[in-house]
């Protein structure tokens, strides 16, 4: 069954006096398992579009399916039971967690709040979580700060899988981090998705990264989808002009001898 | 091909800090050269962007020698240009684009404001402002990202320095501005036969561009040479770590690609 279901999603803000269509007649699906690759330039309104889908936004027009419920119209109780099955996971590593908080108290809050784990067995699931994503235990009584940006954007992940969901939104989630950190990055976003079927909606500028994780790619661009398909078909052979511009923005690796006037330097 | 700077043994230490955030740098600045400087987080990148350009915070510690060929050290401004990461912060958001791209050019080349002005019309078509009359008259919030690091391109060059230093110039832009700012930064160096310095994370878009790279990493220069033969025979393992980090559309994907 498609977990998840995007029709005619549209939302305006007004800029200046005009109203910007930031997301206009959005539809796309997302199957268990699956990783969707949403790209487009700043502005495109990808961003936007995974707002809306969490939630901290609201849509103009549209629906969105969720595990088969109507998400946009669930609020209150059904809303906080189900957002469990839907995480998050941000750019700005620092900036998505309370400063003062410990790394421990980061991941008892979703195991608390959710009702995932009684009491007694929390400190138990926290060392779990923290060994998947590849931290010692002992990292539970340190600071959020006191960690490196890569050790953050585990314990992120970490505390995305703690509910355990179906779906986790990635936004722009690898592009702070160090290509050397990136890839072990994306290595362990690959394994839990094979480990427990979660699937991911993969929001980048960036297609080198989209590329490696993602099934389909689906291109943005001024809050219109533009083409949508496999990924290698996007990739190899893109069709819109928004998705031929990214795919040669790509930085390629030139290894030839250089040639010119530095030559005999 | 003349050396302009020889950095010598070159040592930064910021204020309240034990440990040097660059140590013991030997590194030459050849004349007219684009030089990538490529490094992590906390490699000293940056860092050694500030010095040469003379700008270290106060209390930043600074031993060893830079020998520039001219005698002096550039003055900012007007014999280097700087471009910073992020052109909002660059930029001063009260004033109009206009006066800050003219602001240099009657500073340093002695223009009155009428003619800076003009200068500064002409430095805004240079690096492809759309609508460069109307750009004049705007704030640095009504333009996008992208026209906003044009502007801070356009106002780094109109006192022509010799010298231009982009510091992550590119990286807060998304992949197809990038891509326009890095071919339009390379085009106007090479018209004018300044030497460039640009400091990026990303060994592949220094590797489409650059002459010589030089390769750091916490704070020690790991290698340095002409850019193809870096890539092609790095000697250092970090070196190798760093080109074999890179993801481009030929790198393998991560996943199995038959979709679930």
């Amino acid at each position: 069954m498609t977990l998840l279901a995007i029709e005619n999603l549209s939302k305006r803000f007004s800029s200046g006096g005009r109203a910007v269509a930031a997301v206009g007649d959005v539809s796309l699906t997302l199957e268990p398992g699956e990783t969707l690759g949403l790209v487009g330039a700043s502005g495109s309104g990808k961003s936007t579009l995974a707002r809306i889908l969490m939630r901290l936004l609201p849509a103009d027009a549209g629906s969105i399916r969720f595990e088969g419920e109507d998400w946009l119209s669930l609020s209150g109780t059904d809303l906080r039971r189900h957002r469990a099955r839907m995480q998050m996971v941000f750019q700005d590593v620092l900036g998505a967690f309370n400063p003062r908080a410990t790394v421990a108290s980061v991941l008892d809050d979703p195991l608390r709040i959710h009702d995932i784990v009684p009491k007694a067995g929390r400190a138990q699931e926290i060392a779990a979580l923290l060994d998947r994503v590849g931290l010692p235990a002992s990292y539970a009584g340190r600071s959020i700060r006191e960690v490196s940006g890569g050790q953050r954007q585990r314990i992120a992940i970490a505390r995305a899988i703690a509910t355990k969901p179906s779906l986790i939104v990635l936004d722009e989630a690898v592009s702070a981090l160090d290509v050397s950190i990136r890839g072990r990055i994306l290595e362990l976003l690959v394994e839990l998705q094979e480990e427990r079927g979660i699937s991911y909606l993969f929001v980048s500028h960036d297609l080198a990264v989209l590329r490696a994780v993602s099934h389909r790619i689906a291109v943005m661009e001024a809050g219109r989808l533009v083409e949508t398909g496999p990924m290698r078909q996007v990739i190899e052979n893109p069709q819109s002009p928004a998705a031929k511009a990214l795919v040669n923005a790509v930085p390629r690796l030139v290894t030839q001898p250089t040639e010119g006037p530095f030559h005999d330097v | 091909m003349s050396t302009l700077c020889e950095i010598r043994d070159l040592t930064v230490t910021y204020r309240g800090q034990r440990i040097p955030a660059l140590n013991r740098i030997d590194l030459d600045i050849v004349a007219g050269e684009r030089l990538a400087i490529i490094g992590e987080s906390g490699s000293g990148k940056s860092t050694l962007a500030r010095a040469v350009a003379g700008l270290l915070p106060l209390g930043a510690k600074l031993a060893g020698e830079m020998r520039w060929s001219s005698g002096q050290p550039p003055l900012p401004g007007r014999d280097l240009g700087f471009v910073f990461q992020d052109p909002s912060s660059s930029l001063n958001p009260v004033l109009d684009i206009g006066e800050q791209v003219a602001e240099g050019a009657r500073r340093h080349l002695g223009l009155s404001w009428k003619t800076a002005y003009v200068r500064a019309l002409k430095m805004l078509e240079r690096v492809r402002i759309a609508e460069p009359q109307k750009a004049m008259r705007a704030f640095p919030h009504q333009l996008s990202g992208g026209q906003r690091q044009r502007v801070a391109i356009a106002a780094a060059l109109a006192a022509k320095p010799g010298i231009l230093i982009a510091d992550e110039a590119t990286s807060a832009l998304d992949m197809v501005v990038q891509a326009e700012i890095v071919s339009l930064l390379d085009e106007l160096v090479r018209e004018a036969g300044m030497t460039l310095i640009f400091i990026t994370h990303d060994i592949a878009l220094a590797s489409g561009f650059a002459d010589r790279v030089a390769i750091f990493k916490d704070g020690n220069l790991v290698e340095s040479g002409l850019t193809g033969n870096v890539l092609a025979s790095p000697s250092e393992a970090y070196t190798r770590t760093l080109i074999a980090s890179h993801r481009d559309l030929a790198t393998p994907p991560l996943i199995r690609e038959a979709a679930p």
